[in-house]
């Protein structure tokens, strides 16, 4: 009877409305996220019997792969790339952001967004291809070097780290643009008018007013670029040749070419655990600049 | 106070944006040490000149000097003037002693002296012991204090106040009115106040400015500015004016007779008529209080009208009264103290009006 009443007044009650609105999102995410993620998981823990998994407990496929120098050399490799990415990205990011918020009129300002999500408008693999032709061996850049007689046999820029660098920043820097700009945006301009009156200068204003105020944003910025980016997979592919693998490739080398399921599960709950350490460290460094402009 | 030496002068200050004339020709001088306002509606150019002061708008014509120096080519943070911002513009990543100490950076003394110094200015302005808080947490009347505080510890000629009190609750602003009063008398900087609210004004400035549309129509003290506005237009913002249409019969002698509606014959001195009409008309205006409703056994010092009360509006410490003088066909507004044993008027009683020809100011 108690029982009863409890369960109605429940489902009155707000939380379960909002419980229901958020239950289908809820279901997909547990369906395709947290269950795939939980089996390589539970899968990096099994024995290997090739071509099938043994169930059976074991810390083998960790030990394997730390002790691999393949996979070291291979992690360090995508964290220097994305960490080259995510440095590029955010400071050719920030000065886009600050013109748009502070040098752009109010009107065109939404123009301006505008065209910064036009990249969006092709698929992210087709702009990763456009790479190739730009920096390929007849590419647009070799062709005009030629023509020009500046060399005489085309330069080789692609199959290498700084291709898939230029190539990544290229394709996230809107990401980094948005919440750089936003942050800039929620900026009181009072506050900069504040710092040159009490005797700063524009440059120092910015140092102790603008950039901290900013913060959020770029933080925002380094963690959407940094935590896809080490996991791509398709750039290193295209752009990188297969010659710079990163540890996405490692992985699908692992997975699918060796079969070797749950070593390429360890790979793969490995590159994440240190992703997550990363980011954490990161946001923990920046964590004075977090939540304070209500 | 009329012989201190001139701290900002204003020689024809015009400004425009685009095609809109927003300052027309300031000319203006405010002195060291006294406590300016510069008074009018919105829109009326008033921030504009104080950000003039400031160094956060250029000008398109004359000049801005700021004790003798010539202030053309000077930024806003090389200017000995120091501003609290309407928003007050506390910093909100940096604690209240971060804000109190953002200008000391570049100043001289080891880290100590200066952290004396921040402490010295919050127990100035009543914020002794807050200085380790976060300063997003402030309530609006702290954050004033501590843009206050900010401002005065760089010890600037001018300090410049953007309508500072507008966002504080009645009790809170009048109590910060005396407060920053107080705090001027105590270091004697030069303090130059923007404000739409013509009572603060008056309550706090030694001169007042008051400004319509890119002009300053009079620059006063708040006596003469309440008690001979110099224009219509000045009477109407400040306080309540009467006025009853009125006709020049002659001048003579230093001395002016009229005809007004309602009273009368009258003869005032030349010193009274100096208000000017916008629109071309005469009239007569005159102060609530400079009129007094009389009771039975009472009789007039000077002149009496009667009349027939028309609207009663209590106020507790005051009675306002809409008289309809006999004779003319709008009320008139007086104000009385509710003096002990005196009963307040019904509506439709017929009343006598005591009033003297030297509160009265012309218009034409």
């Amino acid at each position: 009877m108690a029982k009863a009443t409890r369960w109605r007044r429940f489902t009155r009650s707000e939380a379960f409305s909002g419980y229901a609105l958020v239950s289908p999102t809820a279901l997909y995410a547990l369906l395709m996220l947290a269950a795939p993620l939980a089996t390589i998981v539970a899968f990096s823990f099994f024995k290997d019997g090739y071509l099938t998994v043994i169930r059976e407990f074991t810390l083998q496929n960790y030990v394997d792969t730390w002790a691999d120098p393949v996979f070291r050399a291979i992690l360090l490799r995508s964290l220097f790339v994305s960490g080259m990415v995510t440095l590029t990205t955010v400071l050719i990011a920030f000065p886009i952001a600050y013109y748009i918020s502070f040098n752009v009129s109010r009107e065109m300002k939404s123009r301006w967004l505008f065209l910064i999500t036009i990249p969006f408008w092709t698929s992210y693999l087709i702009r990763v291809f456009l790479w190739k032709v730009i920096l390929g061996y007849n590419g647009v850049i070799n062709s005009g070097l030629d023509i020009l007689g500046l060399i005489d046999q085309p330069l080789n820029m692609l199959n290498n780290v700084q291709a898939i660098v230029v190539t990544l920043a290229h394709a996230y820097a809107p990401f980094a643009i948005l919440p750089i700009f936003v942050a800039l945006e929620k900026i009181d301009r009072s506050l900069l008018e504040a710092g040159q009156d009490l005797g700063e200068s524009r440059l120092m204003t910015f140092w102790r007013v603008t950039l901290p105020l900013a913060m959020p944003g770029v933080v925002a910025a380094v963690l959407i670029v940094f935590i896809p980016t080490i996991g791509d997979y398709v750039t290193p592919q295209l752009i990188g040749g297969g010659k710079v693998p990163m540890v996405a490739n490692l992985i699908q080398a692992r997975m699918l070419d060796l079969d070797n399921k749950p070593m390429g599960s360890a790979i793969a709950v490995s590159a994440m655990a240190i992703v997550t350490l990363v980011s954490l460290a990161f946001l923990l460094v920046n964590r004075r600049f977090l939540g304070v402009q209500k | 106070m009329t012989n201190r030496p001139t701290m900002i002068e204003f020689q024809e200050v015009h400004k425009y944006y685009g095609d809109y004339h927003a300052l027309r020709g300031i000319t203006a001088s405010i002195r060291a040490g006294e406590f300016f306002s510069l008074l009018g509606p919105s829109g009326c150019g008033k921030t504009t000149l104080l950000r003039t002061i400031a160094g956060f708008e250029d000008i398109s014509s004359g000049a801005v000097m700021i004790d003798g120096k010539h202030m053309e080519h000077v930024p806003a943070n090389q200017r000995p003037t120091n501003m609290v911002f309407q928003s007050y513009a506390i910093f909100p990543h940096l604690t209240v002693e971060q804000n109190v100490g953002f200008g000391l950076r570049r100043a001289a003394g080891t880290p100590a002296e200066k952290a004396r110094r921040v402490e010295e200015a919050l127990e100035m302005v009543g914020l002794k012991g807050y200085g380790r808080r976060a300063a997003h947490a402030l309530s609006g009347g702290q954050r004033q204090r501590v843009a206050l505080a900010r401002a005065l510890i760089l010890k600037p000629k001018v300090l410049l106040l953007d309508e500072p009190l507008s966002a504080l609750d009645k009790k809170m602003r009048e109590q910060m009115q005396v407060e920053l009063i107080k705090l001027q008398r105590q270091v004697g900087i030069t303090f130059v106040l923007v404000t739409h609210d013509q009572e603060e004004a008056l309550v706090m400035s030694d001169r007042i400015a008051v400004m319509f549309e890119g002009e300053i129509l009079q620059l006063a003290d708040p006596e003469t500015l309440y008690r001979r506005p110099n224009s219509r237009r000045v009477a109407e913002f400040i306080g309540v004016m009467n006025f009853l249409p009125a006709s020049v019969l002659g001048e003579s002698g230093g001395h002016v007779q009229l005809e007004v509606a309602g009273l009368g014959r009258v003869d005032i001195e030349a010193a009274q008529g100096s208000g000017r009409a916008t629109d071309g008309t005469v009239s007569v205006g005159f102060r609530p209080e400079t009129l007094t409703i009389l009771y039975e056994g009472q009789t007039a010092m000077d002149r009496e009208t009667p009349g027939t009360v028309d609207e009663v509006v209590y106020y507790g410490d005051m009675t306002y009264y809409d008289v309809r003088l006999d004779g003319v066909d709008r009320v008139v507004r007086i104000s009385m103290r509710n003096v002990f044993g005196r009963p307040v008027l019904d509506i439709g009683t017929r009343t006598r009006v005591a009033w003297s020809a030297g509160a009265l100011v012309l218009f034409r």
